[in-house]
């Protein structure tokens, strides 16, 4: 089974994605790191409204064996979560980079999305 | 250097998920530990345990010795019988939960957990050195010898299609699946000498077969092409756990430690307090006496919350009564289960309570064993 790593997307090295529309980001987490991460049956989101920093662990993605922290790619405020994955966490191990996304963040500094990696990037740092 | 058991290269073959376990390279899932623990519960299930330890206590005073070292009551064991017991400290500590088998009238297998195998050994030696019987003998076979655990429903229907029809050893038994709860019997794969018992760590009805590490990739893949058809499969550590973790069955290391007896963690049963003296025994003799202050007890989550893990607190009114020391999914229930050591008080079934976890707080409920059955 191949891993897949949309172009279009930016990712970090923690292994979450980002896809940007204006000024707003929508971060999931890589299909290879559902894979690494098994079945999921639990995940934490953080709360709409909640200041983010860079890097900082902002939700928990939960298999039967471990607890994961999911850190935010970008600084910025969350203003939506996605409610479904936090009901059926195994979307997020169906369709990691749709229906599973996590939460949406309004960017505060743009110029971080240049630190993130690009697909060929990120590709390369997992070995794919 | 991480150990590799006899069966590493198949696991590798077979497409396993390998993670350290205890100091052993294991394989942790091959599927998913979800999909892998229902087949057990449903078909059948086989894993590699050659990690697990193997001792041999033999000579005349051999039986002296397990019922003066062990908790329970050896001297009820015939031969080809064995049972759960308990190697404790004199304070009542746990060195190891184990299964001790009577092989022969003047001969005991022991069957220890891996990450306690030099602990068993060294206090072991203590007592032998303490006790001073003459005609002992004590061998450590953990390294030569592998095994594997086959469980679930369908297990008995194919079992005996891999095996001497007859047990060759000191006891007739009649085929593998004539073995009886706990009893152990020597069967011929092939050429090669193998004990077989019936017993497990999953709850399931099964088997656990110990050999030569030479023979264990042979047994391994003939029991998985004759269990085919009866969906078989290799089953990994995390089901391994999950399944214990819905008996209730506590873990070393976990439910059992040092520091907690076999009284506190539920297993009174397995210490005859009746039986001549045997190490352990006077002080928990008085930890009976005195009352437990902490109990270990099984639990559900109430409504939707993250899976239970090791460590969480366990509070009743607002006041730390505990701490959890497994915890999962369970996956026949789709819901957290766990194992937690609380103070007695709160040691019934039924009783509510709350588990912090990262800061939060979600009810959980004191629940019989086993975990999976509503």
């Amino acid at each position: 089974m191949s891993v897949n790593i949309p172009e279009e997307l930016r990712f970090a090295k923690s292994h979450e994605w980002v896809r940007v529309e204006g000024n707003i980001a929508t971060v999931g987490i890589s299909d290879h790191a559902q894979e690494e991460l098994t079945e999921l049956v639990f995940i934490e989101l953080p709360e709409v409204g909640r200041e983010l920093e860079q890097e900082e662990a902002c939700a928990v993605v939960e298999s039967v064996k471990t607890a994961s922290d999911i850190y935010s790619p970008l600084t910025g405020k969350v203003v939506a979560t996605n409610e479904p994955v936090s009901e059926n966490a195994g979307i997020v191990n169906d369709e990691p980079y749709d229906g599973g996304w996590l939460f949406k963040l309004e960017i505060s500094d743009a110029d971080e999305l240049d630190g993130l990696l690009t697909a060929e990037q990120y590709r390369g740092q997992i070995n794919a | 250097m991480l150990k590799r058991t006899p069966l590493f290269d198949t696991h590798q073959s077979h497409g396993a998920r390998i993670v350290e376990f205890g100091g052993w390279e294991m394989p942790v899932h091959y599927s998913s530990i979800i999909d892998e623990h229902l087949a057990v519960r449903k078909s059948g299930g086989l894993f590699d345990i050659s990690h697990m330890g193997e001792l041999f206590i033999t000579g005349n005073d051999a039986l002296a010795f397990v019922n003066r070292a062990l908790t329970n009551d050896a001297s009820c064991l015939a031969v080809g019988e064995g049972q759960y017991t308990l190697l404790c400290r004199d304070c009542g500590g746990v060195v190891d939960d184990l299964y001790l088998f009577r092989i022969a009238e003047t001969e005991f297998l022991l069957v220890v957990n891996a990450s306690r195998i030099e602990a068993v050994v060294e206090w072991m030696n203590g007592l032998r050195a303490r006790f001073e019987f003459a005609d002992l003998g004590f061998e450590n076979r953990s390294d030569s010898l592998g095994a594997v655990a086959i469980q679930g429903p369908t297990v008995e229907s194919f079992i005996d299609e891999c095996f001497s029809k007859e047990s060759i050893a000191r006891r007739l038994v009649d085929g593998v699946s004539g073995l009886k709860k706990n009893e152990i019997g020597e069967f011929l794969f092939d050429d090669f000498r193998v004990w077989i018992s019936r017993t497990g760590y999953t709850g399931e009805d099964g088997f656990e077969i110990i050999g030569e590490n030479d023979v264990m990739p042979q047994v391994w893949r003939r029991l998985l092409s004759v269990g085919h058809q009866a969906c078989l499969q290799p089953i990994g550590l995390g089901a391994r756990d999950t399944l214990r973790t819905e008996m209730g069955y506590p873990l070393y290391g976990h439910e059992l430690s040092e520091s907690i007896s076999p009284l506190e963690a539920g297993l009174g049963f397995f210490v005859k307090l009746s039986k001549d003296e045997f190490v352990g025994k006077s002080a928990l003799a008085a930890q009976k006496a005195e009352g437990l202050r902490r109990r270990s007890v099984g639990f559900k989550m109430l409504g939707k919350a993250p899976p239970p893990r090791p460590g969480y607190a366990v509070l009743l009114d607002g006041e730390t009564v505990g701490e959890t020391t497994s915890g999962t999914v369970s996956p026949s229930l789709k819901r957290g289960i766990g194992l937690a050591l609380v103070s007695a008080d709160i040691a019934k079934i039924g009783c509510e309570f709350a588990l912090e976890i990262r800061g939060r707080f979600y009810p959980a409920v004191t629940s019989k064993k086993p975990l999976h059955i509503e």
